[in-house]
């Protein structure tokens, strides 16, 4: 009986993955659980994993090839059984439109196999990308405002299951049911309220954050930005990262600007939770726990791995958190829930000598913080003309969530919070 | 509150509806002389005399009809069946009169009849004698059907039968006449279309009736001892009509159902459950709902047969450990 080997959706997105490596070869033993090869997706290097015992057979995609999701790369067989086949091109699962459908794909992938390897029910790549659920697991998430791919199924054929929603980490439970009511218009919108245990609470539009966030979605692009900015006096904040490091002398770990910028952020959206949410088409997420992406630049492109709840987080514990998934972000190792589910981003090129400039907004976040770099610049600081480093951050808003003045309220916090970088102790 | 059998249950509900309306009377094989095959009717011919307990010929469907005559007339009948397998002989006089009349008199003329005796099967009496017959006489609209397990239920049903306008159909069982329980004395009713938890619990639903509620009871009991898991016990007692209501309640608290039944699974009362907890709890299950019923086969007249043919409680916990996922 012989397996199929698919190119597996490795990443919610993922509609094409490159062989990088096999670690298995035609031939050798495998055992279900076992990486036969890394596979490089839209987003990282992960592994593709054996669904089977037996012998890899009929690998079909060469090193450095790219193919889709649900094409067969390989198969695997009992030991023994004979496959005859030579290695063809790995061809996807699906028969194209033009016709009749063949015994299996491997069959039609391997043209003249003396053996041919037994013809399987197939599976459509479109089952491998559907989530099977319990319809209450589907409802249960649905509330919950999980996304069934993330999670993983318990039941039969891997179904997702009520106990494993009820395992799966945040975002919690739903606030009270009384609390999300909306208020009926003109009474002003229904604010975040104080942290209740709960990762977040889902509030519904009002009539009129509907209608705004319908007119605003038809101006600039499909999410209405504005831009805030400032510039912020770094010379305590300079001063209070020489001393940290001086203080963690060779422990290593230093801390940098991007960390300070990152914690500050952080405790300033505690102060502004109408500024960490989610825009959700019909509601308004507003989050309990701040989650930072932050922006890194890779070869080819940029990812936003996140540091999860910076709020509660150590500035020692930041810095060691960004290296490392900056770092791994840059060889392509990130999981897929490394770089999902941040509620704020901010990206810097103060490193390039930007001055300033606009991010644009990762949805569903409503907001991101751009950061210019630290330059020493003449200012008037108590009447008298004084040398200062000075930085210019400027935040894009999502005005269907945001607000000018909230956003400007938030960006006045952060602000205060890097010129007197004691303030984060409060 | 006495402690009754089945048997005396039923035999407490006759007597009391005979001495409150005389228009009650009961009719069948053995009521009378011989006290009644299984003794449920003892003491009843001493006590009401030969014009209201009657002892008829071997002849089903002759019986039955007199009794749909006599409901017609405004009698209120009480047709005891020895055995329901004996009693497909009288199901055009239950089908076709009894069922229909009503309707078809365009609501003119009521039957108030009961047609009762014990249902499925007892101990190695073979195919032809040991079949539940609920599926099909649930089929029919019409018909008003309840299947009690416990002695309170039965007295408290066969009352509510006799008091109801509607052709009732009681299924007995000769393996519970024995089944001794609490009943309340004097007017207990039992209203038809009521389903019971038998045994209250949260993490999987055993939905069933008759002789089944004690497989259900056991197996629910293994399970508490060897998985941990709190399995319910419903009773739907009433067939048709069913309790919706309560099978719904019950699934959307334990989110998992096995619906177990004496019958065959083909069309069985079993599927109208399942059929209904899809339909309208389909956003409650995290389980496809699996059924145990009889084999699909005659019943086995060999010992070791028939205990395997037979719902048990081991296939329940089977089927309550594939729904909790732990196999």
């Amino acid at each position: 009986m012989a397996t199929n080997v698919y190119m597996e959706a490795l990443s919610p997105t993922m509609e094409e993955g490159r062989v990088v490596k096999w670690h298995k070869r035609d031939g050798d033993p495998v055992k279900t659980g076992e990486t036969l090869a890394e596979v490089e997706t839209d987003k990282a290097v992960m592994d593709l994993v054996a669904r089977a015992d037996g012998v890899l057979r009929q690998v079909a995609a060469a090193e450095g090839q790219t193919v889709a999701v649900g094409s067969v790369v390989a198969v695997i067989v009992a030991p023994g059984e004979n496959v005859g086949a030579t290695a063809a091109a790995a061809t996807p699962a699906t028969s194209s439109g033009s016709g009749k459908r063949e015994g299996g794909n491997v069959a039609t992938a391997a043209a003249p196999a003396p053996v041919a390897v037994a013809p399987l029910p197939t599976v459509a790549p479109a089952d491998a990308t559907r989530v099977k659920a319990s319809p209450l697991a589907r409802r249960m998430a649905k509330e919950a405002g999980v996304d069934l791919k993330l999670v993983t199924g318990s039941g039969p054929g891997g179904r997702v299951v009520k106990k494993d929603l009820e395992r799966a980490p945040s975002p919690g439970t739903p606030a009270a049911p009384g609390a999300t009511v909306a208020a009926p218009f003109p009474v002003s919108r229904v604010l975040p309220p104080e942290r209740t245990g709960a990762a977040y609470q889902d509030v519904p539009l009002t009539q009129i954050r509907k209608t705004i966030a319908k007119r605003l979605a038809t101006s600039l692009g499909p999410i209405p930005h504005f831009f805030l900015t400032t510039e912020v006096d770094m010379e305590r904040a300079s001063e209070a990262r020489d001393a940290l490091n001086k203080q963690l002398g060779d422990q290593g770990g230093k801390v940098s600007f991007n960390d300070i910028i990152i914690k500050a952020t952080a405790h300033a959206l505690t102060k502004h939770p109408a500024c960490n949410a989610w825009f959700q088409e019909d509601h308004i997420r507003y989050w309990h726990e701040v989650h930072i992406g932050m922006a890194v630049a890779v070869e080819d492109g940029l990812i936003t791995p996140v540091i999860r709840n910076a709020e509660l987080q150590s500035l020692a514990d930041i810095g060691r958190e960004a290296k490392e998934l900056a770092e791994r972000a840059r060889n392509r190792r990130l999981q897929p829930n490394e770089y999902t589910g941040a509620t704020f981003s901010v990206s810097n090129l103060g490193m390039f000598d930007i001055d300033q400039f606009t991010a644009v907004i990762n949805p569903p976040e409503a907001g991101i913080i751009a950061v210019g770099s630290i330059v020493q610049k003449a200012v008037v600081v108590d009447g008298q003309p004084a040398v200062r480093r000075r930085m210019r951050i400027t935040m894009s808003c999502d005005h269907r969530v945001i607000d000018g003045a909230t956003g400007a309220a938030f960006l006045k916090t952060l602000k205060q919070m890097l010129e007197n970088p004691l303030a984060m102790l409060l | 509150m006495a402690t009754l059998t089945y048997r005396d249950a039923l035999n407490q509900a006759l007597r009391e509806e005979m001495q409150r309306d005389p228009n009650v009377f009961l009719m069948g094989e053995e009521v009378g002389v011989y006290q009644g095959a299984y003794k449920v009717s003892r003491g009843l011919l001493e006590e009401f005399g030969p014009t209201r307990i009657v002892d008829t010929p071997i002849a089903e469907l002759g019986f039955a009809g007199i009794g749909v005559g006599a409901a017609m007339a405004g009698l209120r009948p009480v047709i005891e069946f020895m055995t329901w397998n004996f009693a497909v002989l009288a199901l055009d006089q239950i089908v076709n009169s009894a069922a229909k009349i009503m309707y078809e008199s365009g609501g003119q003329i009521p039957i108030p009849i009961v047609f009762r005796g014990p249902n499925g099967a007892a101990l190695q009496l073979a195919g032809q004698h040991s079949q539940a017959w609920e599926s099909w006489l649930s089929h029919i609209p019409g018909l008003k059907v309840v299947a009690p397990a416990t002695p309170a239920d039965a007295k408290g049903l066969l009352k509510s039968a006799i008091r109801d306008n509607n052709p009732v159909i009681v299924l007995e069982g000769e393996m519970l006449y024995n089944v001794k329980g609490e009943v309340p004395e004097g007017e207990h009713i039992v209203p038809i279309g009521q389903a019971d938890v038998k045994r209250p619990g949260s993490d999987v639903t055993f939905v069933c009736h008759s002789k089944t509620v004690t497989v259900a009871l056991k197996a629910a009991e293994q399970l508490a001892e060897h998985d941990g898991v709190s399995a319910e016990v419903l009773d739907l007692r009433s067939l048709r009509p069913l309790d919706q209501e309560a099978i719904l309640g019950s699934v959307a608290r334990t989110n998992r159902a096995v619906v177990i039944e004496e019958g065959w699974p083909h069309a069985g009362i079993g599927a109208q459950v399942v059929d209904i907890i899809q339909r309208e709890a389909f956003d409650q299950l995290d389980a496809p709902v699996l059924r145990v019923t009889q084999a699909d086969v005659p019943m086995p007249y060999n010992k070791q047969l028939e205990r395997l043919a037979k719902p048990s409680p081991d296939r329940v916990v089977a089927a309550a450990r594939r729904v909790l996922y732990l196999d």
